[in-house]
């Protein structure tokens, strides 16, 4: 393997829908916007998703199946952002690649992307399986992110435990759909019960954003945007840690949302204005 | 059903759900984190239970050995009220102690699990009929 300083992070969860994939797309975006060389590299093999939340699913020709068995230059198959171009995505191929793909696959991938690229991030499949070893074999790092729910917790707890072991380090935590009405209420596992339990330092913090959810819908990620909602901002602010600054954390006690902005919101949502 | 619950929850009749959340969390992770199945760590209770009963009179129902863990590290906790301490003879340090060198070491494994805690309280110097634990974090 070659010395590359390129930084290559794994980006899982254990639990499936917690928001891997978003935050993959969103910190792929984010980090490009502040000049870094990013890939992002879809090891979901089985349910890939990431080229649909960047937006990039009819522009994909080659994939990482095609890289591997040479039938294709890599930077044939690196799909480039068009409003992003420091962003590339290399697609995941198809499922029966899951039959044969081995960790020194990805180990062979991940290498080439690092000559490439200051910033690898690998979106991780759900599940501690395969998938899951593979993708962690060629990780340097890796971010667990999960929200502040029973299930959730519970399997980002095994999958840090396979990390511990695999030897992948740092390990750091995204927190992500808080609800600060719920935790406020104590209805809702609060971040510091989630720092606590799964004992990692938190990279960041989402509260619950219904603008995710239109953002995955056009196939634009949040943090594409000029001006940012609250998720858009929080994701800016998680690739702003990665690269060393100091940004504060939010509090999700406070960030209740005024009368006035939740106006300007339903103002902004209604009309398509500003 | 929302207001009932509000109600509930005003007048103290139910715990907030996040603590309940926060609380069945960290026992499944404890058991998640050891790997330890259930009907050893049941076998090794009864073990820990006999042993210290050699020594002194414990409360077998209000005992409790089990895990816990804290910053991931997972540790077994033994909270053993003593009713009394039994007077026996080969505790004594002319006759016993040299004569039975295993079982102060079998006892010295029970206590380890609290080692963080400077509380080296030995079990057989307690006090006929004072209660005491032989780990000083109650396990909720």
């Amino acid at each position: 393997m070659t010395a590359t300083s390129a930084r290559i992070i794994l980006i899982c969860s254990g639990k499936g829908g917690v928001g891997k994939t978003t935050l993959t797309a969103n910190l792929g975006i984010a980090l490009a916007r502040l000049g870094e060389s990013t890939v992002v590299l879809d090891a979901d093999f089985g349910l890939r998703n990431l080229d649909l939340l960047l937006g990039l699913e009819n522009r994909i020709v080659y994939n990482a199946q095609d890289v591997l068995e040479a039938t294709c230059r890599l930077d044939q198959a690196l799909v480039r952002h068009k409003q992003e171009p420091n962003l590339s995505l290399l697609p995941a191929g198809n499922a029966r690649m899951l039959d044969w793909l081995t960790p020194d696959d990805m180990k062979k991938i991940v290498g080439m992307l690092a000559e490439k690229a200051s910033f690898i991030l690998i979106d991780c499949p759900a599940g501690v399986e395969t998938g899951f070893r593979n993708a962690a074999a060629a990780a340097k790092e890796a971010i667990v992110i999960t929200t502040p729910e029973m299930a959730a917790v519970r399997d980002a707890d095994r999958v840090i435990g396979l990390l511990h072991t695999q030897g992948v380090a740092p390990i750091q935590m995204v927190l992500n759909r808080v609800r600060p009405r719920m935790v406020a209420n104590q209805e809702m596992l609060g971040v510091s019960d989630v720092t606590d339990i799964l004992a990692l330092p938190l990279l960041g913090l989402v509260l619950e954003d219904e603008q995710v959810i239109t953002s995955t819908n056009r196939g634009e990620p949040l943090t594409l945007h000029g001006t940012l909602s609250p998720a858009g901002r929080a994701y800016m602010n998680v690739a702003r840690r990665l690269r060393g600054e100091e940004v504060a954390l939010i509090d999700p006690t406070r960030e209740r949302l005024g009368l006035r902005a939740r106006l300007m919101g339903k103002i902004r949502r209604t009309t398509g204005l500003f | 059903m929302a207001l009932f619950d509000f109600l509930q929850h005003l007048l103290g009749l139910q715990k907030p759900s996040a603590t309940t959340a926060r609380e069945r969390l960290q026992l499944v992770l404890a058991h998640d984190r050891s790997d330890l199945n259930p009907e050893l760590l049941e076998r090794m209770r009864r073990e820990i239970l006999e042993v210290v009963q050699k020594y002194v009179e414990i409360d077998i129902e209000s005992g409790d050995v089990s895990l816990t863990t804290d910053d991931r590290v997972t540790a077994l906790v033994a909270n053993l009220p003593i009713r009394r301490a039994r007077p026996l003879p080969s505790l004594s340090l002319e006759t016993g102690a040299r004569t039975k060198p295993s079982d102060p070491e079998v006892l010295a494994l029970v206590d380890n699990p609290a080692m963080p805690e400077p509380s080296p309280s030995k079990s057989s110097e307690v006090i006929e009929g004072q209660e005491a634990a032989i780990e000083p974090k109650t396990f909720p």
